[in-house]
């Protein structure tokens, strides 16, 4: 009973997870025996100098890589014994991305982008458009739904990006950078929205090299040379 | 099929994006099926001409025409001298007899004689046949009626005159039953076919514009088988017998066996070579295989044009997919499978080079049509050049599409996502 119900508690799950690289004849350890859970409903930060193993596991968290060694369960599930559709899938279904550098799709208006996601779910037209139209509001750019990104500013952009990694309702949203490329007052407002659909629920974990932006997070993770150095907030 | 629409959308919309690099990569589809189309057009058109002609003259017949021998023009005095060359009557009896396959055989005989008739007069070119060689050589009635069976037993003096000629002598073509006086016998038109110019080659059909047609005894026993030619001061008589026979077999697997029949009688008859085979049989599956080969070399040419323009397509999609790379790693980390980018990069390519192929059609029909309106050529659009043409455009598409698409998928989305 009691491990059941931990499972619903921890979303995310590494066990002792190591990720080696070949950097020319040279194995180079992005993450060493790393372990860690997290919960639903949390809001973490990870925080490091570069090279320090965060992105790697921000691509591991999302499935984008596969681990070395160790297990990874996402949702009960072992990331390492699926295969690249089924990585796909998992991505689709479980997982948002929100960007440092917002990537939206340029030739598509942000109604499109927003619906991506359900496109690729399979979703009816007029289903699509109802989502992206109330995701648009919740992100506050509902009059901007028929113009490209480009013609919009940072901030604007990040939030159709977290509009978009909204649409399939994901357990868990990854956030790498989110506000490297804004101001940051207009970063603010962003880790601002963060925290809003944090305390709606969702579970979110966020590389930033931004200490008052980490500092606006529930939890924080320092890491260094692929090792966890210490825990915040727990 | 909802998913498919939108993916075709989106690949019209990405390619609309950059239309002046869209446009230059569809030309070499454009051209490409439009050459495939002009071509074959124009072979169709000029051997269906050709088949055609050897066609109408019966891929059950033999034609034998009797021919000058070239020996004989330099003998004999110059002043009046006397050819005796060509197929005899006789000829048609032996061969008739001979051969249990030949169904018939039409004698012509050929004389040169002034027509009158009122105050009209006019060359007229008589030709001696039987009934029969109407019904070998098909020819339109454009009023009155052919020559009959009756015709020769009656000694009737009837007379078929091609229109041409009927409308120069008559006040109104379709006035039959008038006397026409050739040499010195009145004969009644009774029939006007339509005239039709000859043109098979090597093939003469005894039917040119101004032709009159009698019965052959009739011909034979009024203006006999010597006609005097005058030219140049000199006077060149000729006799001869029959100027064209045309055998007809039960059937077209006949043909060759007894042309061959037919020329070795003939050779050991005939002193000189002064007759001529030539079989529409043999004529028409020359001109087919003729055709087969040009239509080969022509294919192979509009193939490789098409081929020049399938690389363009690759080329451009694979600059696409290098500079879509951050596209691709996006839609990848949202959760596009690998088929699904596979699927939307293809789309593109197919759309690219159908839509060059339609345009390339329309083209490929306007080159035979004003080729056909302005130098008089014909020319055949056929069903299967454009089914072909269009099949071909898909699968370029397709085959040239599959390697940039399947590039873009194979990307790792994580590289992808990193590029600028």
């Amino acid at each position: 009973m009691s491990a059941a119900a931990t499972h619903t508690q921890t979303v995310v799950q590494l066990s002792s997870v190591c990720k080696t690289y070949l950097m020319g004849t040279q194995q180079v350890k992005a993450l060493d025996n790393v372990s860690i859970g997290f919960e639903r409903g949390s809001f973490w930060a990870l925080m490091g100098p570069s090279g320090s193993g965060k992105s790697t596991m921000l691509n591991l968290l999302g499935c984008l890589d596969r681990p070395t060694s160790g297990t990874y369960l996402l949702n009960e599930q072992d990331v390492n014994t699926l295969s690249d559709d089924e990585l796909s899938d998992l991505r689709l279904k479980y997982l948002g991305f929100i960007f440092q550098s917002f990537n939206l799709i340029p030739q598509l208006t942000v109604r499109e982008n927003i619906e991506l996601p359900l496109y690729y779910l399979g979703w009816e037209p007029e289903e699509c458009t109802a989502k992206a139209e109330l995701l648009a509001a919740e992100v506050g750019l509902k009059e901007r739904l028929n113009h490209r990104p480009t013609e919009l500013s940072g901030g604007q952009m990040q939030r159709v990006a977290i509009a978009r990694s909204l649409a399939n309702e994901p357990l868990v949203l990854l956030a790498d950078e989110p506000t490297g490329n804004l101001d940051s007052s207009t970063g603010d407002q962003i880790v601002r929205l963060l925290q809003d659909l944090n305390e709606k629920g969702k579970t979110i974990i966020m590389v930033t090299h931004e200490p008052d932006v980490a500092m606006k997070a529930k939890q924080r993770l320092y890491m260094r040379d692929g090792k966890i150095e210490r825990m915040e907030g727990v | 099929m909802r998913q498919l629409s939108r993916n075709i959308r989106l690949g019209i919309k990405n390619l609309l994006l950059h239309k002046l690099r869209t446009a230059l990569t569809m030309l070499g589809m454009v051209f490409g099926v439009g050459s495939v189309i002009a071509m074959l057009s124009v072979g169709e058109g000029a051997s269906k001409e050709a088949l055609e002609q050897i066609r109408k003259l019966g891929s059950n017949n033999i034609i034998i025409s009797s021919m000058k021998p070239v020996e004989e023009t330099s003998s004999g005095s110059a002043m009046s001298r006397l050819s005796i060359y060509g197929l005899l009557y006789a000829d048609e009896t032996r061969i008739s007899e001979t051969f249990p396959q030949v169904e018939r055989t039409v004698p012509v005989k050929l004389v040169r004689k002034e027509g009158s008739l009122g105050n009209m007069k006019m060359e007229l070119r008589v030709v001696g046949t039987t009934w029969a060689w109407f019904e070998l050589v098909q020819r339109e009635v454009v009023a009155g009626r052919v020559l009959l069976a009756r015709d020769q037993y009656e000694y009737n003096n009837a007379v078929v005159l091609t229109e041409h000629g009927a409308r120069r002598l008559l006040a109104t073509q379709n006035t039959i039953g008038q006397p026409l006086k050739i040499g010195r016998d009145y004969y009644e038109v009774v029939g006007i076919v339509k005239s039709e110019a000859s043109q098979s080659g090597g093939l003469q059909t005894p039917d040119q514009e101004v032709d009159a047609y009698i019965p052959i005894n009739l011909a034979r026993e009024r203006y006999g088988d010597t006609s005097v030619r005058r030219s140049a001061g000199s006077t060149e008589r000729e006799k001869v017998e029959l100027h064209q026979l045309i055998v007809q077999t039960k059937s077209s697997d006949d043909v060759e066996e007894v042309a061959t029949g037919i020329e070795a009688m003939l050779k050991r008859f005939h002193k000189k070579t002064d007759y001529r085979l030539s079989i529409p049989l043999a004529l028409l599956r020359q001109a087919e295989a003729t055709k087969r080969t040009f239509n080969i070399v022509l294919g192979s040419i509009a193939g490789i044009s098409l081929l020049v323009g399938g690389i363009g397509i690759m080329n451009i999609m694979l600059a696409s997919v290098m500079e879509r790379t951050k596209e691709i790693g996006i839609r990848r980390a949202i959760g596009a499978r690998r088929a699904q980018i596979i699927t939307q990069f293809l789309i593109e390519t197919v759309v690219l080079s159908t839509l060059g192929g339609i345009i390339g059609l329309i083209i490929g029909v306007l080159i035979p049509w004003t080729i056909t309106y302005f130098a008089g050529m014909p020319t055949v659009v056929t069903l299967f050049s454009l089914v072909l043409s269009l099949s071909i455009s898909l699968a370029i598409g397709i085959v040239f599409g599959l390697y940039p698409a399947i590039r873009a998928a194979k990307l790792d989305p994580i590289i992808a996502l990193r590029h600028e």
